[in-house]
């Protein structure tokens, strides 16, 4: 029983780590239409520099600051902000699918910088020594899993806030308009170049935190944990959930992760002993097909878009039948 | 022209060895509907993606209101030039009352921190958008529809929701790029009457039509194109009559 409680928190704890990161892809592709490619930069900026800026000092790499941890966390959030900044500046004009490479490219370069650059971040060992916040309080196991369980579900909430009243506010629409018909935005005036930027910024900011909490949880970070399949683990959790929702996108979570593991789990136990070697591939097969397959049957994915009902006030808004954007 | 809202001088723009638009200088009156006609390849299209600044020119200069006009078409908008569409651009998955509240300039939600810090201002700013919203959704007889999908109305419902989104930005000049093309002749009458009606209240419109009909009951003057230049300029009745005109349109050369 503890063992299952146990795993449940565990589970829930990455779930919704995912799932903040899941939301940040959503305010870029579900909201503002930019294919970013490169989920795993964003989210492997915020976990090096939070566990550099937090962690205790370490021979042969950057690191051991020993920031408290809010603060490593948030220096975690604008590694991630600058080095979208950076990489929205220089790309963000490209379209489409040419945009989706480029961030592509990026996030594989930084995986190999991490990788390779032995003094930075501890090369493919990875970043360690790090406390994690309370540990010394609360002890380590399950209750630490619990608490911090805690500590990532606030985040989940207070992301999902801000985000859903970022979309409903009028920024929100005009992301949707930059989205819907770029030529015609600019014809009333609006400049979808610095709305872009700001919107790729800030939902990188979002996967950046995801990716602190990520370090944080495992009080470790490695090349491993940048590897392109993570991008596209992401993406299938948003496009199964639905793009441009933001529940959608924490239920795809929830789905995907779930399926992910369960199918972990079963082809370690069921799978032939030689077979064993080439589960992992076997995984990366099943999440290209729920991809395909969501794309050609149902590409709003499990919980669509909806409309805003915005010519009612808010006194009469529950009356309402919220038009379905299909 | 002693009152003219809208000039351009000696403007030109080529596509590779093509001149599309080649030396225009014009006067658009202050209140008229200017008509632009021309045969297809004329170089209306490209005219007006020069005045909405979706194209540089090559050379000349344009100016609103004696004020050189120039920049990015966002800079035009917010100097009082409106445009529509020849294929309208709504925001299709977007309501047709969002359409509509998008067009207001310098909101204090549309930046990142008014949208999450100034949420008082902002629910201000937006009843009043709403309210003026609604009131241009009703005078072009959309506002049934406010709460519809953008790309689920017809196509003539598109044109009359391009014209609010416009008239949200109190434009003195609105260019209109063929309003009648491709909508039923009940809506095209609703346009025609708001036109009018917008017309009558001192807006100034350039209109490209190929609906002669159209043209001659509604536009005066009447500027033709050919060959990307100015070959006439007059009434519609004086267009009608005119040979160069409908050599041009019959496809004989444009003499220099």
């Amino acid at each position: 029983m503890i063992g299952l409680i146990s795993y449940l928190v565990f589970f829930t704890t990455v779930a919704s780590i995912l799932a903040i990161a899941v939301m940040g892809l959503n305010l870029h592709w579900g909201f503002t239409g930019l294919f970013n490619g490169g989920v795993v930069a964003s989210f492997g900026a915020g976990a090096y520099a939070t566990l550099i800026l937090g962690g205790t000092p370490q021979a042969g790499h950057l690191g051991g600051y020993g920031w408290p941890w809010p603060l490593a966390l948030a220096g975690g959030l604008v590694a991630a902000g600058v080095l979208a900044w950076i990489v929205g500046v220089l790309t963000l004009r490209l379209r489409r699918d040419y945009l989706a490479i480029a961030t592509f490219g990026v996030a594989v370069t930084f995986e190999n910088v991490m990788r390779n650059a032995q003094g930075l971040a501890g090369g493919a060992q990875g970043v360690r020594g790090f406390e994690r916040p309370l540990q010394d309080v609360i002890g380590t196991g399950l209750s630490y899993n619990v608490f911090f369980l805690a500590v990532t579900l606030a985040a989940l909430i207070l992301t999902y806030v801000v985000l859903e009243r970022l979309v409903r506010s009028p920024f929100g629409r005009l992301l949707r308009a930059i989205r819907e018909d770029e030529e015609a935005a600019r014809a009333l005036g609006k400049s979808p170049t610095r709305v872009r930027l700001t919107s790729f910024v800030f939902g990188s900011v979002v996967i950046g935190l995801a990716g602190g909490l990520y370090g944080t949880f495992y009080a470790f970070v490695s090349p491993q944990d940048v590897l392109p399949i993570l991008t596209f683990q992401i993406w299938a959790m948003l496009i199964v959930g639905g793009a441009g929702n933001n529940r959608g996108a924490v239920a795809g979570t929830f789905l995907i992760w779930g399926a992910w593991t369960a199918s972990g789990w079963a082809l370690a136990r069921f799978a032939p002993v030689e077979a064993q070697l080439y589960t992992g591939s076997v995984q990366f097969i099943l999440i290209g097909l729920v991809i395909v397959g969501m794309l050609l049957w149902r590409p709003e994915g499990l919980f669509p878009e909806r409309l805003a009902p915005a010519s009612k006030t808010a006194d009469d808004r529950g009356k309402l039948e919220p038009g379905s954007v299909t | 022209m002693a009152d003219a809202i809208l000039t351009t001088r000696g403007l030109c723009r080529s596509f590779g060895a093509l001149r599309a638009v080649d030396d225009v200088t014009l006067d658009v009156r202050r209140g008229s509907i200017t008509g632009l006609i021309g045969p297809n390849g004329a170089g209306k299209s490209t005219l007006f993606n020069l005045l909405a600044g979706v194209l540089p020119p090559d050379a000349g200069e344009i100016a609103l209101e004696g004020r050189p006009l120039s920049g990015p078409p966002e800079a035009r908008f917010a100097a009082g030039l409106g445009r529509t569409f020849q294929i309208p651009r709504p925001f299709a998955r977007m309501s047709v009352l969002e359409n509509v509240m998008l067009a207001p300039m310098g909101q204090t939600g549309e930046t990142l921190w008014g949208a999450i810090l100034g949420r008082g201002k902002v629910r201000g700013e937006e009843a009043r958008h709403r309210a003026r919203a609604m009131e241009i959704l009703d005078f072009v007889t959309l506002a049934p529809l406010a709460d519809h999908p953008a790309g689920q109305i017809s196509g003539g419902q598109m044109k009359l929701l391009e014209l609010a989104r416009v008239l949200m930005g109190d434009p003195r000049v609105i260019l209109l790029d063929e309003p009648a093309a491709g909508v039923n002749p009940v809506l095209t009458e609703t346009l025609i009457g708001k036109i009018e009606a917008l017309n009558a209240a001192g807006t100034t419109f350039v209109v490209i039509e190929h609906d002669m009909d159209f043209v001659m009951r509604h536009c005066d003057p009447v500027i033709a194109l050919a060959e990307g230049r100015v070959i006439f300029q007059g009434t519609a009745a004086e267009a009608q009559a005119n040979p160069a005109l409908l050599d041009a349109y019959l496809g004989a050369p444009v003499d220099a």
